[in-house]
């Protein structure tokens, strides 16, 4: 029980890390997700392009590639915002699949009906497809959130104390090996179960007074 | 940087050649290794959490969960410095730092592994079988003859994606000193002072591999289409 005070410190770094990575994430899913959808190859292009890359390659070698290349290119960066980005950059080139899929499984007739209307396609996507695009995106974003989180764990090979920097440390400190483990196994379990239950509230938020069926 | 640049040639032919090539044999055998043991333990739990006996699939269904919502990093730690003391018979360096990886990575894939076979049985029809029972098919003969056979081909591509995820995770053994690429980047980082051509080389590695097992994912889908 002496172990909690210096392992909620950690969580607590883990909570801000991952809450960070999740706003930035999402920005950058919707970005690249409309922009994947773009008719302009100046925003097709660049969005496949990044899409592929973060999603191709491990967040741990782009953790590592931040931290440790760029700055050989002369872009020096403190750990956490290393950490934040490679977090965000990772999260976000699922999330741009997720937002994609969502848009294109709106019905043709709303962008037809839009263009009726007199809006400009990038107009119709902001006022018309992304809002009814949401609902169906947040279960699959609710799983990637969740990944992100777990991925949080990384950045403690980059120095920065979170849990599991603080469990690697307080198990050299004291050897109680499997008792921190399993506490901050708990303490991932718990927050993770926290993202879930949110994304399932904001489900049924967003679907009140509308016709569908939402999974409980 | 040696006076070389940032980028040399020579050097980052030098190492793919002697060190990266032999440290990607290393993380392929990590994953293939922990694929298997995802794919069989994958489908006991998904057998488990199928059983009439409340306990049994209540308890498949939490480990699931957990599993599947903790970091890895942190299931490898733990089977790495935890599991011995644990279990004193693999004390003593009895589980070698890759068998330990690879236990964790398949321990951990077999939370994915039994969502993807629970969605292929659940979508066999109740008549597949009704006609089992009818025909006098035992337990076993109805899951091995009947219902497996079925269930398996079409979720081969979400099986096959999760290998690919496997994969991208295998970097997180460097930090248990199993010899697979990154451990061999940072190793040759600091050997030269030359990380750039290194880690580089290391992301280009595997993007290259992960586009091509999705392109041979999507052909499976497609030849699995035209199957049926």
């Amino acid at each position: 029980m002496d172990l909690i005070p210096a392992l909620l410190r950690g969580l607590g770094i883990t909570v801000l890390l991952a809450a960070a990575g999740i706003v930035l994430a999402t920005i950058l899913a919707v970005l690249a997700g409309s922009a994947k959808l773009s008719r302009a190859w100046f925003l097709q292009g660049p969005a496949i392009a990044y899409i592929e890359v973060f999603r191709g390659t491990s967040a741990l070698i782009q953790l590592f590639w931040f931290y440790f290349v760029l700055p050989l290119f002369g872009i020096e960066m403190h750990a956490v915002v290393a950490g934040i980005l490679v977090l965000g950059l990772n999260a976000g080139a699922y999330g741009a699949e997720v937002v994609r899929g969502a848009v294109q499984a709106v019905p043709r007739g709303q962008w037809d009906a839009a263009t009726a209307l007199g809006f400009s396609r990038g107009a119709a996507l902001r006022r018309i497809v992304l809002p009814q695009a949401t609902l169906s995106m947040i279960p699959a974003m609710g799983n990637i959130y969740i990944e992100l989180l777990k991925n949080t764990a990384l950045v403690s090979l980059i120095t920065i104390s979170e849990l599991t920097f603080t469990a690697q440390t307080l198990r050299a400190d004291t050897l109680r090996t499997t008792e921190i483990f399993l506490i901050v196994l708990v303490m991932y379990f718990i927050v993770a179960q926290g993202i879930a239950s949110g994304m399932r509230a904001l489900e049924r938020r967003l679907s009140l007074g509308r016709d569908v069926v939402v999974r409980t | 940087m040696n006076g070389r640049g940032l980028w040399d040639w020579g050097f980052a032919l030098e190492i793919l050649h002697e060190r990266l090539i032999p440290a990607l044999g290393v993380t392929v055998l990590a994953t293939v290794g922990g694929m298997a043991i995802a794919l069989v333990l994958g489908l006991v739990v998904t057998l488990m959490r199928r059983s009439r006996n409340r306990i049994v699939s209540r308890t498949a269904g939490f480990l699931i969960e957990f599993v599947r919502s903790t970091p890895l990093l942190i299931q490898i730690y733990f089977v790495f410095y935890a599991l011995p003391q644990i279990l004193p018979f693999l004390g003593d360096g009895r589980l070698s730092p890759m068998m330990t990886g690879v236990v964790a990575l398949g321990i951990h894939y077999s939370s994915y592994t039994s969502e993807v076979y629970r969605a292929g049985i659940e979508n066999i029809s109740r008549g597949q079988w009704e006609s089992a029972t009818a025909l006098g098919f035992s337990a076993s003969d109805t899951w091995l003859r009947i219902i497996l056979p079925q269930a398996i081909p079409p979720i081969i591509p979400a099986l096959g994606n999760y290998l690919v995820a496997m994969f991208k995770d295998t970097p997180m053994l460097s930090t248990i000193t199993v010899l697979e690429l990154l451990y061999t980047a940072k190793d040759i980082g600091s050997e030269s002072f030359r990380y750039n051509e290194a880690f580089t080389l290391v992301g280009v590695l595997f993007l290259a591999l992960s586009l091509l097992s999705a392109a041979a994912i999507r052909f499976t889908e497609r030849k699995l289409a035209v199957a049926r």
